[in-house]
């Protein structure tokens, strides 16, 4: 699983006060606080926006060497090379090679690909529905199974009965968490593709070819939440409005329902949003164990064939979905949190 | 007590860790000369074997075997392992403590810059820097190592900025301290435990990285191997051997389990507390309050509740516990706070957490047995007839509910009321205990409400059913002097309204003796005296005479030191308090 770089780092699940406070902050008179918040968090998701634009264009610029030369190999005849360099537009002064790699994305287009010849957009257009369906389809298992499993392990240890159980599931859950995702694809290869021939390992296009890339890749990601959720939970059985609950007497699916499950669902989404990320990037290997052809296996070949208009095509793409995914988990994350109230404001 | 680093080195996790490190050691300084030779010899007639005697792990395509192989990876694994690692740390670091110095405008760049590379996987960082720096050994080290420097970078940058506020460097920076010593003499030192703990996650990921690219063909490239180049190896001949894929993969998790294991070691080394052993309360002499016959609302013997220590062991919170409750009667419970008055509460209200050893002669509500779990019926007679309220109203009501939602359910579960009759009643109960336009605020949330308001709601709560016994623990403590008459109103309105009983719970005498009809004084988890509340003069026992003594009155004199329970029966704090 690739998200804890971050996550390992910095495990603090805020309680949803503190959350709001500090993501409230400083803001503009006249606007309101949840305003003020999704106009930072627009125009920062511009500027990366923009620093990725900038980044790709350079990468054929700080590489080592002559581009082309490198990507056509040494056996390419000067006049070949030439021939791509124009096409590149390496030959025009620095900055009109800039406006034009900028007035290009504006207008859709990204290239040729120095392999194939075709354009990079229409290759990206087919790759993208098979890496979107992977990590939705991946992401969607690991938020379904992630609440009840993290929940259920955290009554458990709460109340101290079939603790054992609760203790067992979270012990797999760690494991699940620090298994590499390669590993656990190839894991499952092995088990049940060549040892039960049970499914098909590789390819794309049926379900059955679905259950093992999306089960690889939707372990890790899943043990991850589940564990947010447990943490959380456990913490919010503690509150004094859970034993108000009791103090009631309400049904335990009540109490753990509408009183519990609220509380929690912040934090699982915070660290839904980051898992999410991980996801994205999660699927580049996991496409490449399963030889599926979505956008992993393609930023792989292109690296490996030094294909640069597809590198940039696949690295802007990939950079945007990132964005674009964190900034719909922070227009989400603020429309659900009932303390940055707008008549406070 | 203080904390001694060798006592972390017993606990099963550090050995295995430290045998773990030992056999990474030397894997990484012997391997190599001891099977290089099996490593590389080729021999194609045993080309793809599956595992044998003499080839555990089976061969590859050219015949060598792939246990000495993955044994023999173990130098450039972690070799690569550790460059990234330390490109990374040093790298966060410097950069992180840079940013604490430089001025405003540049260091809100730099912090914004960290910010957006960090909302990128680690993967696609890498990803992006092995295009520039080529898919080879060295262009993988670089790429993983500059991609863990945003993460570490702002790790310490969160970090040292906090030191940097702290008193001693402000200190430091009027006598004169420069920033590079700043940084080096104060700061470096204060945050280095987080660093070392965390250098060991990012030596996992980092492996996890390395790895990954190397799978992906990006990183180690042949004729030299590492794990992941070997694990790709494995993937491609999946169907012949399986086990030659496993093999590394069984290597890297080993490698990221001790990585961990370290981590975890040094953040129990950097975090450990010492702990403080549970003391046992001190046994008194029980006093005996003889039971009144008169059909009681709660009945209470010999009650023992005890909490684990933390060390094996159990404390007892309360030693022995017997009284009654009569309808309608108002008791209070005084005592100092570990007195074990909350715990009896608790303890009545079957409210206690799981963590509690309750024990009784007899502990009854009504007639359902509170020692026990209730059945069905018994949970809604207890829904409708007992309630509590807590002593701090911020963090009792749920957050995220509106207040109408928090009392109709009562009704709703309980009483078989419909959502619209259980509105009605809700607005009732809202504007029974003085809340202005209930209908508004029961659609509002607890955080829109002030604290005063929220004690009351919690009141209101209780009488949305029938009530016969009103628990309320401290109800005043968290607010302030004017709105604590104003709950103590509604308390007693409510009584008034509904002929509950109430039980009290106060460390304030004052405070009980002029709101209940009964006070017991609890000290060390026993009933030490039960006296009429009007009669307080009439206390026998010293604790009771000490503490109605530091009740001021208007004839105090105010120009001696106030005074105080100092050091009674040895176990209170002696304090002084002067006008």
């Amino acid at each position: 699983m690739t998200i804890p770089s971050t996550a390992s780092i910095e495990p603090s699940a805020s309680p949803p006060e503190g959350d709001a406070t500090r993501r409230r902050g400083r803001h503009l008179p006249g606007l309101s606080p949840r305003l003020t918040f999704l106009r930072r968090r627009v125009i920062r998701v511009l500027v990366s926006l923009a620093l990725v634009v900038v980044a790709t264009f350079l990468i054929v610029h700080i590489v080592p060497g002559d581009p082309v030369r490198a990507a056509l190999g040494p056996s390419a005849t000067p006049t070949l090379v030439a021939h791509a360099r124009a096409e590149l537009g390496l030959d025009k002064p620095e900055l009109q090679q800039f406006a034009d790699y900028v007035t290009g994305l504006f207008h859709g287009h990204l290239g040729l690909s120095l392999q194939t010849q075709r354009s990079v957009g229409t290759t990206l257009g087919d790759r993208l529905p098979v890496t979107l369906t992977l990590a939705g389809v991946a992401f969607a298992v690991a938020a379904l199974l992630c609440v009840p499993i993290g929940m259920l392990t955290a009554v458990a240890v709460y109340r101290r009965r079939r603790r054992w159980l609760g203790n067992t599931v979270q012990w797999l859950l760690g494991a699940f968490i620090a298994m590499p995702d390669m590993l656990l694809g190839v894991g499952l290869i092995a088990l049940f593709g060549i040892t039960l021939h049970a499914l098909p390992v590789a390819g794309w296009g049926t379900f059955a070819q679905l259950v093992l890339p999306v089960v690889a890749l939707a372990i890790g990601p899943m043990s991850y939440l589940a564990r947010i959720v447990h943490v959380e939970m456990l913490s919010v059985l503690e509150t004094p409005f859970m034993t108000t609950a009791r103090g009631k007497r309400l049904p335990a699916h009540l109490r753990y329902l509408r009183h519990a499950l609220p509380n929690i669902i912040t934090g699982a989404l915070t660290a839904g949003g980051l898992v999410l990320t991980g996801l994205v990037a999660g699927t580049v290997i996991i496409e490449t164990v399963f030889a599926i052809p979505g956008l992993g296996t393609t930023i792989v070949t292109s690296i490996t064939a030094k294909d640069y208009p597809m590198i940039q095509g696949v690295v802007l793409l990939y950079a945007s979905l990132v964005l674009g995914l964190n900034l719909v988990i922070d227009l989400i994350l603020t429309a659900l949190d009932p303390h940055s109230s707008l008549l406070e404001g | 007590m203080r904390y001694k680093p060798w006592h972390a080195l017993r606990s099963p996790r550090a050995v295995s860790g430290l045998a773990g490190v030992l056999l990474l050691v030397f894997m990484m300084v012997f391997a190599p000369h001891l099977w290089a030779d099996a490593a590389s010899a080729a021999n194609v007639a045993e080309r793809l074997q599956r595992p044998s005697g003499s080839h555990p792990l089976g061969t590859d395509q050219l015949g060598r075997d792939l246990l000495a192989r993955v044994l023999v990876a173990t130098r450039l694994s972690l070799l690569l392992t550790l460059g990234s690692t330390a490109i990374a740390v040093c790298g966060g670091v410097v950069l992180g403590m840079v940013a604490t110095v430089v001025p405003r405008v540049l260091r809100r760049g730099l912090t914004a810059l960290l910010e957006i590379l960090m909302s990128f996987p680690w993967l696609l960082l890498t990803l992006f820097f092995t295009v520039i720096w080529g898919a080879s050994a060295k262009g993988a080290l670089l790429a993983v190592g500059f991609a863990g420097i945003p993460t570490v970078a702002r790790l310490t940058y969160t970090m040292s900025s906090s030191v940097a506020g702290r008193d001693f460097v402000r200190a430091a920076r009027i006598v004169g301290v420069g920033p590079l010593g700043i940084l080096g003499r104060h700061v470096l030192p204060n945050i280095r435990p987080v660093l070392v703990v965390n250098a060991a996650a990012v030596a996992s990921v980092t492996l996890l990285s390395f790895t990954g690219l190397s799978f992906l063909g990006l990183g180690v490239q042949a004729p030299d191997y590492d794990w992941g180049r070997l694990l790709a190896e494995g993937v491609g001949k999946i169907y012949v051997n399986p086990v030659a894929a496993l093999g590394p993969g069984v290597a890297v998790l080993v490698t990221a389990l001790i990585l961990n294991t370290l981590g975890a070691l040094a953040s129990e080394a950097a975090g450990r507390t010492p702990r403080i052993a549970g003391k046992a309360a001190p046994r008194l002499r029980a006093a005996r309050i003889p039971a009144s016959a008169d059909e009681p609302v709660v009945e209470v013997e010999d009650l023992r509740v005890s909490f684990p220590d933390g060390s094996g062991g159990l404390v007892e919170r309360v030693a022995g516990v017997s009284f009654t409750i009569r309808p309608g009667e108002t008791v209070g419970i005084v005592g100092a706070s570990g007195s074990g008055k909350s715990v009896t509460a608790m303890a009545i209200a079957g409210l206690l957490g799981p963590a509690a050893h309750v024990r009784a002669t007899t502990l009854r509500f009504q007639d359902i047995d509170m020692s026990g779990e209730p059945d069905a019926a018994a949970r809604r007679k207890l829904g409708l007839g007992l309630s509590v309220v807590f002593q701090d109203p911020l963090t009792s009501l749920n957050p995220v509910l509106t207040i109408g939602r928090q009392l109709t359910e009562v009704s709703e579960v309980h009483g078989d009321l419909g959502r619209r009759d259980a509105r009605r009643r809700a607005q009732w109960a809202l504007s029974l205990v003085g809340i202005p336009l209930p209908a508004r605020r029961a659609r509002q949330y607890p955080h829109q409400l002030s604290g005063g308001m929220r004690q009351r709601v919690m009141i209101g709560m209780g009488l949305m059913g029938t009530p016969a016994l009103l628990i309320a623990d401290e109800p005043t403590t968290a607010l302030d002097v004017t709105v604590q008459q104003n709950v103590l109103r509604v308390l007693h309105q409510a009584r008034e309204r509904t002929g509950s009983a109430i039980l009290f719970i106060s460390h304030d005498i004052a405070l009980v003796s002029g709101f209940c009809d009964r006070v017991l004084v609890m000290k060390d988890g026993l009933i030490v005296e039960e006296l009429d509340a009007r009669q307080l003069d009439r206390a026998r026992h010293p604790y009771t005479r000490a503490l109605i003594a530091c009740v001021p009155h208007m004839t105090t004199d105010r120009t001696r030191p106030l005074p105080v329970i100092a050091d009674f029966d040895g176990s209170e704090d002696a304090e002084e308090i002067h006008a």
